[in-house]
């Protein structure tokens, strides 16, 4: 599903920073997991992955179409890659309500205003998440979850080919953590897009590993068969440190 | 006591008028500037910003001589503003562009820092979601920074109605004409008219107390809604 090799170097840091990743994910896979310590590259794969940075070399293939090659000199732009992108704070627009929010993919440049076929497609994707009640609401009138998927309606919304979700559940509380894990488990798999989560949570990959990367100090390594390892293990904690520890040794 | 408003009333207009204009010119213009600045690094950035701001620390009377060389019957534009049939010198117009160079960085800087305080996620957002940046700027940012650029358009326009020296060099003090409330002012009281300043005067706080305080309201009612 997706073919990835970044360089970059980031130097207006304290330490400087240097992206270099290479993999790919097959498309036996419906759904993979970045998993790393913060600081490791992750969002910044993902912000490549967008078109919100661009890599100093390399490319990025996305079902086929290739979105950026520093050898051709490609880089289709961010507005025109169709890259889903759900933040951790899910940066659902303050100003807007829910309804306007998920519009915007469709509206024009005044969000206020949207026709008849606007209102009713984002009102449709409201439904279907649930939230079609809360349409009027403003993002700071509901609950965590709810807001996750008002983020999630708003992506689906723009007809994405990849949806990308950054930390999906960092913003909640434990409880409902668990809950909206199989919730958004369950609403992949009914969808036909691929999609690629960051988490540094064991039980994130867990719940949704099928390609599982691992990030390290800028850079990374795909784990083969995630699912056959894990059996050998109590916990996915302890799957994900051995497996660390194993790249540190293969380092060394 | 012979009493005459139009003394009152033809200053305090043409200043409204000024102030408003230059305000308006200044807002869209620096607004726009800000944006095209807003998180940039580099030098070309950094003295583009220079530039806009420069009207803050010189002398009003420096940006009255320069604008002259620039505007001015034998200046840079003269000529080319005169076959256009514009004249700005000794004009209401020329008293505008005075103020609007005056008040240009008191925008700038507001829209500028309220642009840069918008969440860089949120214009992301938009971004990832198909809009271009131009609509990112309109439907995200400009909304969102919208009371920081708003507070420096009454700082703007409350400096604009008193502004002097620019507005001196290049429009001069012809009463009924370019005379605003600050160059009447002057005029009374250096005329001995005692009574006509301070009347002047106590209009002059009026507005603008009237102003800011209109403005505070302004913006109290858009956070209740």
């Amino acid at each position: 599903m997706i073919s990835l090799h970044l360089e970059k170097k980031f130097r207006n840091g304290v330490t400087p920073f240097t992206l270099d990743v290479r993999y790919d994910i097959g498309d036996e896979h419906k759904c993979a997991v970045l998993f790393g310590p913060s600081g490791s590259g992750k969002s910044l794969t993902m912000q490549c992955l967008a078109g919100l940075i661009r890599p100093d070399a390399g490319h990025i293939r996305v079902g086929g179409c290739t979105l950026y090659d520093s050898a051709q000199n490609v880089s289709v732009s961010v507005q025109k890659r169709r890259i889903g992108y759900m933040f951790q704070d899910y940066a659902l627009f303050p100003h807007l309500n829910l309804l306007q929010n998920v519009a915007y993919p469709r509206t024009g440049c005044w969000p206020w205003r949207m026709c008849g076929d606007e209102r009713h497609k984002a009102q449709a994707m409201l439904e279907r998440l649930g939230i079609g009640h809360l349409a009027a609401h403003l993002p700071s009138q509901i609950s965590g979850g709810q807001r996750q998927r008002a983020a999630l309606a708003r992506a689906l919304n723009a007809d994405p080919l990849l949806l990308l979700l950054d930390e999906p559940f960092s913003a909640l509380d434990p409880l409902l953590r668990e809950r909206l894990r199989e919730e958004l488990l369950e609403l992949i798999s009914d969808l036909t897009i691929p999609a690629v989560i960051i988490s540094h949570d064991p039980d994130d990959v867990d719940t949704f590993a099928g390609g599982l990367v691992l990030y390290d100090k800028g850079g990374a390594r795909t784990v083969a068969d995630y699912a056959g390892l894990r059996s050998g293990f109590a916990t996915a904690g302890k799957c994900l440190r051995y497996l660390q520890e194993q790249g540190g040794q293969a380092e060394a | 006591m012979d009493f005459d408003v139009a003394f009152i009333w033809s200053p305090l207009e043409l200043s409204l008028r000024v102030a408003g204009a230059a305000t308006a010119i200044s807002f869209i213009v620096a607004t726009l500037a800000a944006w095209r600045l807003a998180r940039k690094r580099g030098p070309m950035p950094a003295l583009l910003d220079a530039l806009c701001s420069l009207p803050l620390v010189m002398p009003p009377t420096v940006l009255g001589y320069y604008l002259i060389l620039l505007v001015g019957r034998r200046g840079v534009l003269g000529p080319g503003l005169a076959e256009l049939g514009i004249n700005l010198i000794f004009s209401w117009q020329g008293a505008v562009v005075a103020a609007t160079v005056v008040v240009f960085p008191l925008i700038y800087k507001s829209a500028r820092a309220a642009l840069e305080q918008v969440d860089k996620h949120l214009e992301d957002a938009a971004r990832t979601l198909g809009a271009s940046e131009w609509r990112v700027f309109i439907s995200v940012s400009l909304p969102l920074a919208w009371k920081g650029i708003f507070a420096g358009i009454m700082l703007a326009f409350a400096r604009g109605m008193g502004e002097f020296g620019a507005t001196l060099m290049i429009a001069g003090n012809i009463p009924g004409k370019t005379q605003t409330l600050a160059l009447a002012i002057y005029d009374a009281f250096q005329a001995g008219n005692d009574l006509q300043a301070s009347w002047l005067v106590a209009v002059t706080s009026a507005v603008c107390v009237g102003l800011l305080m209109a403005a505070e309201l302004l913006v109290k009612l858009k956070r209740r809604r």
